[in-house]
């Protein structure tokens, strides 16, 4: 924490003078969110100049202003709306039961934060703040720090068995000025499995926070898009605790966005594990996109993957932080990381960062960056079939985002998604 | 005359580099003509050159498809005029259905040759039909295009490309590389079955054996951006039997 002492600290009052204190409640959750207060206050608030932060300018997380983002009409349906799923829907990152289902599912506990904090919830207090907190090393997270001072909406989930209907969070904004902040729990029991799915854009400006405990043989799939307004600031981190032999796989869509970060942390903890974290995103003009990922592989043979591909055109900068974190005794790991910039046009930006840190010296790790135009052979081949130019650049830049989108398992969820880009495209083609 | 090609110059863009210097040829319609030759003679380039590729710059000489000039045209407008190019390696193109690319590509030619668009039901007719005689089934019309092929289905794809597109000049870029015997048969009736008298064919290739199945009428020697021989096809049977060192000695 040298870094921490040598740097002034920005001040944290703004961005917690933003939200209302949480009301002290059955207590269970009140050490947890005291702690992430007081180490708020340690760490300040997150900065350019911060390294973590070099590539993504935090200012409007931070900022005591309101973030504005006038809602877009509702012309399409919900991502995954034809998926037979438990619908929890949140009004400007309020829940709302009148659009939800029946808080029920076979093998499914459910409450909400709010009721779960006045139930004692044995195992929420052992993931509640403690999976965020482990994830404040080697470099703060502030953001969750904030997140787990203040949220009080969200969900509180459990999977006991194999679930077969998905829970979809459904993200609906009227507000021009929502500020919203979200924190879920999710546990995974011994052989469970469970889906979440998240679609829409949750406020004007959002701080979202997912706990997630999976338990050995667990499996959580999580796919979400994240809307396409423009102006929405977006934060989400999700942390992940893998026990033996457990699947962990989170895809993620982003469309346009003025600012976006999207973290991942994720520990392997039992042995025989994999994880998978995708994404995709495309934006013109005012968007900047960041994925910050970091993996660690604390356990034998765990398979990580990480691939992360981005469309940028007309002055757009896409962000990738990846690192894959190999500690001593990690034998057999298998690390993958790639991160793809598609560039439209020379006025765009991006920025990757690559890192492998490795103290076991049996592992296959690898890692890609690349960054370059639409791929020439492809455009002539779909050109000398008669193809149009701007459908045939399209085709190829569908090609780009696939290798991302094939890591959904499910192959009706990813066709939805699949259906999303086109519309983006269709929208965006004509220039 | 389908295709005819005068006196064909042609230099790489980026480098210092003449591919063909001096290119004449001459298709009819109905005909099938063949090119051979050494590796790095500039076979590919031509049929690269004729499609429209970036990368070359004409220094001189012209081409022409049934008498329209088509080295000024995009390539997708010399897809429309009838031009097709069946590609040595072709390229998979991930999350694209087969059948989307193709009803994509039929009807962008039908739209650009002032023709009526071919709806999805004609469209998925036509398509099995000429599918199920290049043994194409509909796994292989679903998936991405090209993605998960085999070498043969990739060939074999092309040639349904080839027969929903009913171009009026085909050009086969060594078509015959990477497949076995089964598959060259396959590939062969094909394209056998598109031959017609008002189509003509260029057929690319190194070795003779795809001219087994393919019979061509006139069979051309290309060396060193050249045509520097041409016949029938016993042409081909020469090349078979004594290599390229004799012909070439033969002309130097």
């Amino acid at each position: 924490m040298v870094s921490v002492k040598a740097k002034k600290l920005a001040p944290t009052d703004g961005m917690l003078s933003r939200h209302a204190a949480a009301p002290s409640a059955s207590g269970w959750a009140d050490a947890a969110r005291a702690s992430a207060r007081a180490r708020l206050s340690t760490v300040g608030a997150p900065q350019r100049r911060d390294e973590y932060w070099s590539f993504t300018n935090p200012t409007g997380f931070v900022s005591n202003e309101p973030a504005v983002s006038t809602p877009l009409a509702a012309d399409e349906a919900a991502s995954f709306a034809d998926a037979d799923a438990l619908v929890l829907t949140f009004v400007d990152g309020v829940f709302d039961p009148a659009q939800s289902g029946d808080l029920a599912g076979e093998g499914l506990e459910i409450q909400t934060l709010a009721d779960a904090l006045s139930t004692d919830i044995h195992w929420a207090k052992d993931v509640f703040g403690v999976l965020e907190e482990a994830g404040q090393n080697p470099v703060p997270r502030e953001l969750t720090m904030l997140n787990t001072a203040v949220a009080t909406e969200g969900f509180v989930l459990r999977a006991t068995q194999v679930v077969a209907r998905p829970v979809r969070f459904n993200y609906v904004q009227t507000s021009a000025t929502s500020d919203a902040v979200m924190r879920n729990l999710v546990k995974v029991d011994a052989g469970a499995s469970l889906t979440i799915l998240e679609s829409g854009t949750i406020a004007a400006r959002c701080n979202t926070v997912f706990e997630i405990d999976i338990a050995d043989d667990g499996a959580l799939h999580h796919v979400r898009t994240q809307g396409r307004d423009h102006d929405r600031q977006v934060f989400t981190a999700m942390f992940a605790r893998l026990g033996a032999r457990s699947t962990y796989k989170s895809f993620t869509l982003a469309m346009n966005g003025v600012l976006t970060r999207n973290e991942q942390v994720v520990e392997f903890t039992g042995d025989d594990a994999a994880a998978h974290v995708a994404g995709t995103c495309m934006g013109e003009g005012d968007f900047h996109n960041d994925d910050t990922v970091f993996v660690t592989h604390d356990a034998v043979n765990c398979e990580s993957r990480q691939v992360f591909k981005k469309v940028l055109k007309s002055g757009a900068t896409g962000v990738f932080q990846g690192k894959i974190l190999v500690k001593k005794g990690a034998q057999k790991t298998d690390g993958y990381q790639i991160s793809q910039g598609l560039l439209l046009d020379d006025e765009v930006n991006f920025l990757a960062k690559p890192e492998l840190e490795i103290y076991a010296d049996d592992v296959i790790c690898s890692h890609g960056s690349t960054s370059g135009g639409l791929d020439e052979t492809g455009l002539f081949y779909l050109l000398s079939r008669g193809v149009p130019r701007a459908a045939a650049q399209n085709m190829l830049v569908i090609a780009f985002m696939d290798e991302a989108v094939q890591e959904i398992a499910d192959e009706a969820i990813a066709d939805d998604v699949r259906g999303r880009i086109a519309g983006w495209l269709d929208r965006h083609s004509a220039g | 005359m389908m295709l005819d090609i005068k006196n064909l110059h042609v230099k790489l863009e980026e480098e210092d580099k003449v591919i063909l210097k001096g290119v004449n040829l001459t298709v009819e319609a109905g005909k099938v003509h063949a090119i051979m030759g050494p590796n790095g003679s500039g076979k590919s380039t031509l049929s690269y050159v004729l499609a429209g590729r970036d990368g070359y710059e004409v220094t001189d000489g012209s081409a022409s498809l049934s008498g329209a000039d088509i080295l000024d045209m995009e390539p997708e407008e010399r897809a429309s005029e009838g031009l097709f190019l069946a590609f040595q390696y072709p390229v998979e193109i991930p999350g694209v259905g087969n059948m989307t690319f193709l009803r994509t590509a039929v009807n962008a030619q039908r739209k650009a040759r002032g023709e009526e668009e071919l709806t999805a039901g004609e469209f998925l007719k036509v398509v099995r039909e000429k599918a199920k005689s290049l043994k194409i089934d509909a796994d292989m019309l679903k998936r991405p295009v090209n993605v998960g092929f085999s070498g043969g289905e990739k060939k074999r794809n092309e040639i349904l490309q080839m027969a929903m597109l009913e171009p009026k000049m085909c050009i086969l870029d060594e078509t015959d590389s990477g497949l076995d015997v089964d598959a060259m048969k396959l590939v062969s009736e094909g394209v056998n079955a598109l031959r017609d008298e008002g189509r003509a064919f260029l057929v690319i290739t190194h070795y003779q054996r795809l001219l087994d199945h393919i019979k061509p009428d006139v069979v051309h020697i290309m060396a060193n951006g050249r045509i520097v021989k041409t016949g029938g096809p016993e042409l081909a049977l020469e090349v078979e039997q004594n290599g390229y060192a004799d012909i070439l000695a033969e002309v130097a």
